[in-house]
């Protein structure tokens, strides 16, 4: 009885004293920041790697010179929109848990002085990140990616990266963007008067983003009215024919330019009243998606072209112009005149 | 087979798992020179980076394949034994498919990845138990049978489950973690995890090394195997558990990987023969070289990371084929 009571201590012993770790401690940093890992001292941080696609954004906005590459390939026109000096970064596949196509060797090799990804901060990437930062043994921030932290995060992020006056740039242009967005939506409440729209995705425009998902934020940021109930999950819902014409969005938005242009021409679509009265909007998808795709800092411009365009007294003219300025900002390049003109169309 | 032949035949595959254990330590994204690679083997000083490419992330994800493979390769083993049925794979009894839901419930509801791990386990043995249960409750069918259809309606039920899942994901970060969490990988298992995973997948070899003379009654007809003094359903049930907790502990950790279980025991029945207390260690040792060497190819192959369960099924689905097609009818 003796023998059997230690083999079983013995089996026992590693599952209780295993996969316990130790955090590191972190520098001052805002709550919305998780660093894991030691950050090397150093006036800044000259190799950065970032793990998704928003954190590219963001890194990007705010510090292109040290970025190691990209982590998705870019289409060939959202290329063109990227300044000349970054365009051509080496493709490096993404670093996110589970959903690695980036192999840990590879960012061992590349010797970071810091992964970045921003996102949701549950428990789930987390603890992603921490264990990414524990196998690599490379620091690894974390950064809650709510566009409504965006001026927080970029000074923060500006001055821990030695980009400090760039981040206040950008912080002060993101606290502006807000603020506008914040009283349009305040406008049409007090009104009560906003606009609805439908977020047509899929091949067939028949899915949705529901209300209060994070793909339809920047939308809902300024005031707009998600005709979408909400359902219980940030997924994409299904919508039927019929269920649209019962909505009768004012606004019907899309990042698909194939299906725009179907929907623009088929029947079926010209018995909604946004289609026919000229209000089935492209929103631009480069260089990277406007009012999502990826949900991260990118959505900015996108609010602000939203604030612009619906604006009282906003004609194409202004538009063009409001969106040019803060795109050259953020992007360090002037967008092509097809992009101004396709968002010029929001105020036609 | 003759004693000295079997010997032989196990020496040549315990040098397989070997070789490739040192192929995996000396392969990768990172080169690692070989006269680096020889001073870090005999503890002399290598540069840090070396140290953490070699035993952060190549040492533990190689155990960690050999692990999974040889615990994936003997529950499938007892599962075939037990149903008498060379196509049966660990999953027949909802076991993945229990995993998978639990999985993707964690990563749905953003919990840690500990609890995705906690969730897969108990996904995993929750489904086998349920199955199990109903498969006792019928008792006015053959008991073999009541358990495959058991494990089919489950299945179905639990996938049905995890569409629902899918579909309220977020689909720009829930949604892919799901995805390549059902494709199975290893590039997320760290030294910390070893362990865990070793004790629990020895703990449940255990009751199959020491019955592995008492399998092969099986694979008589219960009243025959119960008129030589034996209980089959209670051997079965005891075969069931071993191998259920193996594949949903090996799970937990690496996703769902499949055709492993499936193919090695065949490999293994091709070389040495039915007889289960000869199988089991040759199933072992090549669902662990197996398992090795297909990771290995996993991570250098492109220069992105393919997911393992994509890999064990490309090169495990033909060689199956290929298995059925060479089988000759019985004269």
């Amino acid at each position: 009885m003796k023998r059997r009571a230690l083999l079983g201590a013995a089996l026992l012993a590693p599952w209780l004293a295993g996969a316990r770790w130790a955090r590191a401690g972190a520098p001052p940093l805002p709550t919305s920041f998780a660093l894991y890992g030691t950050l090397r001292q150093q006036p800044d941080l000259r190799r950065l790697l970032a793990a998704g696609r928003p954190a590219a954004v963001l890194l990007y906005m705010l510090a292109p010179q040290a970025m190691l590459g990209w982590p998705a390939r870019f289409a060939p026109a959202a290329q063109a929109e990227i300044a000349p000096d970054w365009r051509e970064l080496p493709y490096l596949g993404q670093l996110s848990g589970r959903g690695s196509t980036l192999p840990l060797e590879s960012v061992v090799a590349l010797q970071p002085d810091l992964i970045i990804d921003t996102g949701t901060l549950n428990d789930t990437y987390r603890s992603d990140a921490e264990r990414t930062a524990r196998q690599t043994g490379l620091p690894y921030l974390l950064i809650d990616g709510d566009i409504l932290l965006a001026p927080q995060t970029l000074r923060a992020l500006g001055q821990l990266l030695g980009t400090a006056e760039r981040g206040e740039r950008l912080a002060a242009q993101a606290q502006a963007i807000l603020a506008q967005a914040d009283a349009q939506r305040r406008r049409y409440q007090a009104q009560s008067e906003a606009p609805s729209f439908y977020m047509a995705r899929g091949a067939d425009g028949l899915e949705t983003t529901p209300a209060g998902s994070i793909h339809a934020q920047a939308l809902e940021l300024c005031g707009l009215r998600n005709v979408a109930t909400p359902m219980g999950g940030a997924g994409l819902a299904r919508v039927s024919p019929e269920q649209l014409l019962l909505w009768d969005p004012d606004y019907l938005f899309t990042h698909d330019p194939e299906w725009y242009s179907l929907a623009a021409r088929s029947p079926q679509w010209a018995r909604l009243r946004a289609v026919r009265e000229g209000r089935l909007i492209l929103a631009p998808g480069e260089p990277f998606g406007w009012l999502d795709i990826p949900p991260g800092m990118n959505r900015l411009l996108g609010v602000h072209w939203i604030t612009q365009a619906l604006a009282p007294g906003a004609t194409p003219a202004t538009t063009r112009q409001a969106v040019q300025n803060v795109f050259e900002l953020f992007y360090h390049h002037p967008p092509s005149s097809r992009l101004l003109d396709a968002a010029a169309r929001l105020s036609a | 087979m003759m004693p000295r032949r079997y010997a032989a035949l196990m020496l040549a595959l315990t040098v397989l798992l070997l070789v490739t254990l040192a192929l995996s330590l000396m392969a990768g994204k990172y080169p690692v020179p070989p006269a680096t690679l020889w001073a870090g083997l005999t503890g002399q000083a290598i540069p840090d980076t070396v140290q953490t490419v070699l035993w952060q992330l190549r040492l533990p994800r190689a155990l960690a394949a050999a692990l999974i493979g040889a615990a994936l390769s003997a529950a499938g083993a007892a599962y075939q034994a037990m149903f008498r049925n060379p196509l049966v794979s660990p999953d027949i009894l909802g076991v993945s498919a229990g995993a998978g839901l639990g999985a993707s419930l964690a990563i749905f509801l953003g919990l840690s990845m500990l609890w995705v791990q906690g969730l897969a386990f108990a996904g995993g043995v929750a489904a086998v138990a349920c199955v199990y249960l109903i498969a006792r409750a019928a008792q006015r069918h053959d008991s073999v049978l009541v358990l495959v259809l058991a494990g089919v309606a489950i299945g179905a039920l639990l996938s049905a489950g995890l569409s629902l899942l899918k579909l309220l994901a977020d689909p720009a970060v829930q949604l892919p973690t799901i995805t390549f969490w059902l494709m199975g990988g290893l590039h997320t298992v760290t030294r910390e995890d070893l362990p865990w995973l070793a004790p629990g997948l020895l703990l449940a070899l255990l009751p199959l090394l020491l019955l592995r003379w008492r399998v092969n009654l099986l694979s008589l007809p219960d009243d025959e195997a119960r008129t030589l003094g034996q209980h089959p359903a209670r051997l079965r049930l005891l075969l069931i558990g071993a191998a259920t907790l193996m594949t949903a502990c090996a799970v937990s950790f690496s996703g769902i990987i499949g055709w492993v279980g499936l193919i090695m025991p065949h490999i293994a029945r091709l070389l040495v023969g039915a007889e289960f207390s000869r199988l089991l260690p040759a199933t072992l040792l090549l669902g662990a070289s197996f398992l090795v060497l297909t990771d290995l190819l996993a991570r250098t192959v492109s220069s992105i990371e393919l997911p393992l369960g994509l890999l064990t099924s490309l090169l495990g689905a033909p060689f199956f084929l290929f298995l059925l097609l060479r089988a000759r009818k019985p004269s």
